[in-house]
């Protein structure tokens, strides 16, 4: 049942040899490596396995691996490091926006995904990108700040 | 003349004394800490690196935390009730101020000079006439291997440069670039994965099985059975994964206990065997007579702790020798429960903390723990890791209690209150494992030689109460009895869930005070402050008032206020929300104004971060949860069936900390919980003329009540 599938993460082109069924989840944790990738139900309801497809987010627990073969997927280690950070990184520190932190990967490719097609959200805006997450900490507002305070840096970057 | 008592050791000195067992100096220029309290989310590494660099005096980059683990660490039980500031905070500072002695004074002899003139300055020690040494020349040499010593004074809180002040999480850079900080990344790769399939409902007896279509499956390395305990061991996470959901389909089972009438929980709470305690009574003589008796019912349902993460241990044997990792918040009562499960010495077990997902309480972390050190006997050597479902996650973990409540309140003719009866019916809110003859783990249960599932019990309320948490009222009325109605069956597990008790106790003692405070015609402000003699407690309630512009807020339609307060447990933080809420076809929680009192303040931002998001968190509780169950199944297992608060739902939140130099510190974890329900409930009541006795506050309680009045 196995299957080669072709496809890019986070820049890099790969060839995955696995059953073209299996959840991209769990390819992306455990054969390449990436656990910045969270589970949390197994049925796209919490959003703390999303990655960007293509650019948009999805749910990787529920995609499975022939759905993305030709595609481009970045998860929360394609969109920045410490040596190179995202904004969006960079603002959620800033506003020490997370108590636990597990949702933090998911929610980061839900505002990039929103980011990229509204450099200027408003409060509103980013709640309504953001239901598809869960946080269980009640850190929603830090996160919404930290979310604008980065769309704002990007605003000023592209100026510069 | 009385002399003064003794001094004592402070926190949690006093059962782990060695001060070598909390700190340790190394050569290399860094200090080890070892605080036995673990993070859950709420920030404590850094509060307690705080406290230790200030003592100490060395900069907080030099501080290197430990993992707690049975093998070393201080035991200092459980990391829960919002007590690791004061009981581990206060260790901490006090092992630093004496360790800080102990250099000096060898820093004192090698140098020549009295310690009284050295001064330390991120771990460089100076003297007069440029003489200098510095804890990692002296490290060798000092011995810090003794046991700590009552009395040692430490720095006046206004020499404290760092804690006091906000500091950076340290954990969360890490977690936002997405490193392997959590157990569920940190032991993945070179491990076998475990899973374990559940019976369909609570107290079901496994009857058959079929393992062919799961041994069909590659990369199945073991299925394990014990009783009516199944689960796969198998090279990959997702084979174990299909392997369970193999198992879980060819099972059969027996009929389990039978559930609690959802529809009729108060019924039922009260027609089960009880043991009825009177927990405070208090009566005063007075001339009044009471001309009339108002009485109130209120209930909550079973809400469960809902983390996004699920829970994840990692266990190996080696031997006779086990290790578990584990996110669970008392390692060394996991470690008891494992040795009464297996039979074994606790001598032969280590239990080691890694960071899980937020932890509000006795979640799944422990059973989980087990479950992952009965399959890893199937692979000795092997490192096995557990990760639960999501319906597991939900329908599995200890829930926190349904309670029901009776509040009478005789009053005078003057709509005054005589004497206050509270009435409270509820499963203990403590069966967390480590503290019985018995475990209280999950598949201890389902064991070949089961365990017995014995019902929950309640902490004294001298040390904060269970079920009867925050019961005792914090007003000041002449006679009251508070009685405590604990079920002594427990179809359904039940356990410690942040605030326990306090949450439904302080939603009824606040909705009864407004109802009593909204018939005499008198400001529910007004009407608390008048019966409370505590002044810091009048100060929070003040300056929620105040800050939330009270009584001046221009009154718009469906939109209403609505005040709640409580000190945690009556031993912790003094806590004062106003809620303003808007119902319409939704119940809008638009805004909360918090003051809070937590003593002597380590870290502002994480005081705000966790009342904020405690006060999130109740709004959910408060607004949406409830665990629902047929008489066989509990049946909100996933986030459709049991929703939280989304980003769309969540109110603003304005944090007033009043901070007190000096004062104890206090946690700040679970203060706002109870306030938060109460100031929501007296809101819609404000809003809408009626009120809601039942949680979740939901439209549909609120359309009824307005249809009934």
């Amino acid at each position: 049942m196995s299957d080669t599938i072709q496809l890019t993460v986070n820049g890099g082109s790969r060839s995955i040899n696995c059953d073209p069924s299996s959840p991209l989840l769990y390819v992306l944790r455990e054969q390449c490596g990436l656990t910045g990738t969270h589970f949390g139900c197994g049925l796209n309801q919490c959003g703390a396995c999303f990655v960007l497809v293509d650019g948009q987010p999805l749910a990787s627990c529920d995609t499975p691996m022939w759905s993305v073969a030709g595609k481009s997927v970045v998860t929360v280690e394609g969109l920045g490091s410490p040596g190179k950070p995202h904004p969006l990184q960079t603002a959620l520190i800033e506003e020490q926006a997370l108590q636990c932190g597990y949702c933090i990967s998911g929610i980061q490719i839900s505002a990039a995904a929103l980011l990229e097609k509204n450099p200027d959200p408003t409060d509103k805006d980013v709640r309504e990108a953001l239901d598809g997450n869960l946080c269980r900490c009640g850190a929603h507002n830090r996160i919404v700040r930290a979310v604008r305070r980065a769309a704002e840096a990007m605003r000023e970057g592209a100026k510069a | 003349m009385t002399t003064p008592p003794p001094p004592q050791l402070p926190g949690n000195l006093k059962s782990n004394p060695r001060l070598g067992q909390w700190l340790r100096v190394d050569p290399q220029g860094f200090v080890e800490l070892s605080p036995g309290k673990v993070e859950i989310g709420q920030g404590i590494l850094t509060a307690l690196t705080q406290i230790a660099a200030d003592e100490f005096d060395v900069a907080p980059e030099r501080i290197r935390l430990k993992p707690a683990t049975t093998a070393a660490s201080p035991n200092e039980g459980v990391t829960s009730g919002s007590l690791s500031i004061q009981d581990s905070g206060s260790a901490i500072r006090h092992a630093c101020a004496q360790a800080r002695g102990l250099f000096l004074a060898s820093a004192a002899e090698r140098l020549g000079v009295d310690a009284s003139q050295l001064t330390v300055e991120d771990g460089a020690i100076r003297g007069p006439g440029n003489v200098a040494t510095s804890y990692w020349e002296l490290a060798e040499s000092v011995d810090i291997n003794l046991d700590a010593t009552p009395g040692i004074k430490a720095k006046a809180p206004a020499a404290r440069k760092i804690a006091g002040a906000s500091a950076a999480r340290l954990d969360l850079p890490e977690k936002v670039f997405g490193q392997r900080r959590f157990i569920h990344d940190t032991l993945y790769e070179g491990v076998l994965h475990g899973r374990v399939v559940r019976p369909p409902s609570p107290g079901a007896k496994l009857l058959s099985l079929d393992e062919t279509a799961a041994r069909n499956i590659d990369g199945i390395a073991a299925i394990v059975r014990d009783g009516s305990f199944v689960g796969v061991v198998a090279d990959s996470e997702l084979a174990a994964v299909r392997a369970r959901d193999a198992l879980a389909k060819s099972a059969t089972w027996s009929e389990g206990l039978e559930l609690p009438d959802f529809h009729n929980l108060a019924n039922w709470l009260k027609s089960r065997p009880l043991e009825s305690k009177v927990v405070a009574e208090k009566k005063t003589a007075v001339s009044a007579v009471p001309a009339r008796a108002i009485r109130r019912e209120f209930t909550r349902p079973y809400t469960a702790h809902a983390s996004v993460g699920t829970s994840c241990a990692v266990a190996q044997w080696q031997g006779d020798k086990l290790n578990v990792w584990t996110h669970c918040q008392g390692i060394y009562n996991l470690r008891a429960d494992l040795a009464l499960v297996f039979g074994m010495s606790e001598s032969d077990i280590v239990v080691e903390h890694r960071e899980g997902a937020g932890c509000y309480g006795h979640n799944g972390a422990d059973d989980v723990g087990l479950d992952a050190s009965l399959l890893a006997r199937a692979a000795p050597g092997r490192q096995v890791r557990v990760a639960w479902s999501r319906e597991e996650e939900l329908g599995w973990g200890p829930f926190s209690p349904a309670m029901a409540i009776a509040v009478e309140a005789d009053l005078d003719d003057a709509g005054d209150i005589l004497q206050w009866r509270f009435d409270l019916w509820s499963n203990g809110h403590a069966t967390r494992p480590g503290r019985g003859d018995s475990p209280t783990l999950l598949s201890g249960y389902y064991l070949e030689k089961p365990f017995p599932m014995l019902p929950g019990g309640n902490m004294p309320l001298a040390t904060g109460g269970g079920a009867d948490r925050n019961a005792v009222p914090a007003y000041a009325f002449a006679s009251q009895r508070i009685t405590n109605h604990r079920l002594l069956e427990m179809p359904i597990r039940t356990s410690a869930l942040r605030s326990l008790g306090a949450f439904a106790n302080v939603f009824a003692i606040e909705s009864m005070m407004d109802i009593i405070a909204t018939e005499k015609g008198e400001d529910p402000v007004a009407f608390r402050l008048r019966h409370l003699e505590d002044a810091r407690a009048r100060a929070v309630v003040e300056a929620a008032a105040r800050r939330a512009n009270w009584g001046k807020q221009k009154r718009e339609d469906g939109v209403g206020y609505g005040i709640g307060y409580a000190k945690y447990k009556n031993l912790g933080a003094w806590c004062a929300v106003v809620a303003e809420v808007e119902c319409g076809r939704d119940i809008r929680v638009r805004k909360l104004t918090i003051a809070v009192d937590v003593g002597e303040v380590i870290n502002p931002d994480g005081v705000v971060n966790q009342i904020e998001g405690g006060a999130i968190q109740a709004t959910s509780h408060a607004l949406k949860e409830a665990v629902t169950f047929d008489r066989e199944r509990i049946t909100s297992d996933t986030w459709e069936t049991y929703p939280i608060l989304k980003f769309s739902e969540a109110p603003a939140v304005e944090v007033e900390i009043i901070n007190r130099p000096g004062e104890r510190a206090l946690g700040a974890g679970e203060g706002a919980h109870g306030p938060t329900v109460a100031a929501i409930a007296n809101a819609i009541a404000d809003a809408m003329g009626v009120r809601v006795y039942d949680l979740p506050l939901t439209p549909d309680r609120v359309i009824a009540a307005v249809n009934a009045a």
